[in-house]
């Protein structure tokens, strides 16, 4: 039942939040600076797994090709799909969700207990608009863009990795990233990383905003954004595999 | 003005307000006092709206806040100032920003208007060049002064201090009421203060409510309730040995008894019960 609640009063702060901002230059204000934390916040690590991510992922495909029957161009391929279809999009999502969520709720948490909340309340501004829908549509515009830079960081770590290593020449590499590409495989990658977005914003924000008592809660709460949202992201990864491929 | 009428809330099955009245008049200083739990801060919220009262009315010039539609409550609250228990400043922006906010939030004035402005109420609570500090860099009393000018940057008609002394030492206290007083009377404010100082009592309590259990108690002014015969006001405000002798000397001062402290030593214990509150000079 309580889970009920839960669900209820998300999608209550969710409908909440849908007004007309009191000022559009404070709201836009809010908005870029959100979306230079998420983005700019998160950029550094985003890169680092993503290099490191496509380095391995040629590793060991090349480790686990063994026949002479294969050609070493699917090493590529096989690197190219992993990365654009799973690793870029979800791998990547998950660790937003452990920086960007509980960097979200810790914030509202704080937020909340320190009255900053109420203080806004009392001025006559809707809190949920003016502090969730700016992360929310800021995480929307730079989490998928964020996905695109990893997608491009993994094949091309990969792409040194297999020529540092001595796996796969870069021109081999190179033609195997151009046999039987799929457009349709970025669609899909994309569709995720704008439901993994709405993900990684929301549900920390919902933790966040309704968090009640003091800092061990807001330790708590964001914990719980965290863990909720990596469970959300990989049940929607696998509903949207269902549906889309 | 603002008026509350037979105001009640319960979270669960406690009753935490039962059937609270009180008429608040603008330009004084109208107090809630309680021991805590009583219920002082969750009426203070009801009055605001931050929490909807079960039943009963919150008038604002006569306007019923508690049944309004959302966007008529947005008009009233932008006639509303607030400072909070703990300043409830925004940490990510200093002073000066702080203070602006609800200019740039709700006026269309180029930045200079709204520096002008900023700066006005800056200098009127006796924080001149602040304006660039963040609030960790800031004492409590700052804190709180910095919370004064923000919430008095739009030139409310009414100011809500939650607990506006709680954390500060007993001079700084003053600064505090002294400015809350002057706010009041010089824009002619509808001043509601939730406190349990007794110096904000005796300074700044032209109407003051006694909250007991939710209830309230008793209700008069900083004169009278030097002569309440409740019991349990007295407990509360006469809490010391200290304060009992502060009251019987006050007592008998109001009844012209005695015109000084020396004078104390000339009287008898049974005096100060039988006394009676000189007539109102008003």
């Amino acid at each position: 039942m309580k889970i009920i609640g839960e669900i209820g009063q998300y999608l209550l702060m969710i409908k909440g939040m849908l007004s007309r901002p009191e000022s559009m230059k404070m709201y836009w204000k809010e908005f870029i600076h959100q979306c230079s934390d998420i983005g700019i916040g998160s950029l550094g690590i985003v890169m680092i797994i993503s290099i490191f991510m496509g380095a391995v992922s040629t590793v060991q495909t090349a480790y686990q090709l063994v026949s002479p029957l294969i050609p070493k161009s699917s090493i590529a391929q096989i690197v190219r799909d992993t990365v654009i279809l799973e690793f870029a999009p979800t791998l990547i999502c998950i660790v937003l969700a452990g920086v960007v969520g509980s960097k979200i709720a810790s914030e509202l948490g704080n937020m909340r207990v320190s009255e900053q909340i109420d203080a806004l309340e009392i001025m006559g501004i809707n809190t949920k608009t003016y502090l969730v829908l700016p992360k929310i549509l800021a995480a929307l515009l730079v989490i998928p863009m964020l996905v695109v830079i990893a997608a491009v960081l993994g094949i091309w770590g990969g792409r040194l990795a297999g020529s540092m290593a001595d796996i796969i020449s870069n021109s081999t590499f190179d033609k195997g990233l151009l046999e039987g590409f799929l457009p349709y495989n970025v669609f899909f990658a994309l569709v995720k990383a704008y439901t993994f977005a709405f993900l990684i914003s929301s549900v920390p924000a919902y933790f966040g905003y309704y968090v009640q008592g003091g800092s061990l809660e807001i330790g708590r709460a964001s914990t719980k954004a965290v863990v909720t949202s990596c469970i959300l992201i990989l049940f929607a990864d696998y509903i949207l595999a269902a549906l889309l491929l | 003005m603002i008026e509350i009428r037979n105001i009640r809330k319960s979270f669960g099955d406690k009753t935490v307000i039962d059937g609270v009245s009180a008429l608040m008049k603008p330009g004084q200083c109208n107090l809630i006092i309680g021991i805590s739990g009583s219920g002082k801060t969750v009426l203070m919220k009801c009055m605001v709206g931050l929490f909807q009262p079960d039943s009963g009315e919150v008038l604002y010039d006569g306007k019923d806040f508690t049944n309004m539609k959302s966007d008529e409550k947005t008009d009233v609250r932008k006639e509303i100032g607030m400072l909070f228990q703990g300043s409830a400043l925004f940490d990510s922006l200093t002073v000066e920003q702080n203070v602006m906010f609800p200019l740039n939030m709700f006026t269309n004035n180029s930045y200079r208007t709204n520096l002008k402005r900023v700066n006005e109420v800056l200098a009127k609570v006796n924080l001149q060049d602040t304006n660039k500090k963040f609030p960790a860099e800031l004492s409590g009393g700052m804190k709180k002064r910095v919370g004064i000018a923000r919430a008095i940057v739009l030139n409310p008609k009414y100011l809500f201090c939650d607990e506006p002394n709680s954390g500060l030492d007993p001079q700084t206290s003053m600064v505090i009421d002294r400015l809350i007083r002057d706010i009041t009377e010089e824009y002619q404010i509808t001043t509601v203060v939730n406190t349990h100082d007794m110096n904000s009592v005796m300074e700044n309590g032209d109407y003051i409510i006694y909250m007991y259990e939710g209830r309230k108690e008793w209700e008069g002014n900083r004169k009278e309730i030097i002569f309440s015969k409740s019991q349990r006001l007295n407990d509360f405000i006469f809490a010391s040995e200290f304060l009992k002798d502060a009251k019987d000397m006050r007592m008998l001062e109001e009844t012209g008894k005695i015109a000084n402290e020396r004078d104390m030593t000339q009287l008898t214990d049974q005096d100060a019960p039988t006394l009676v509150p000189p007539p109102d000079e008003e």
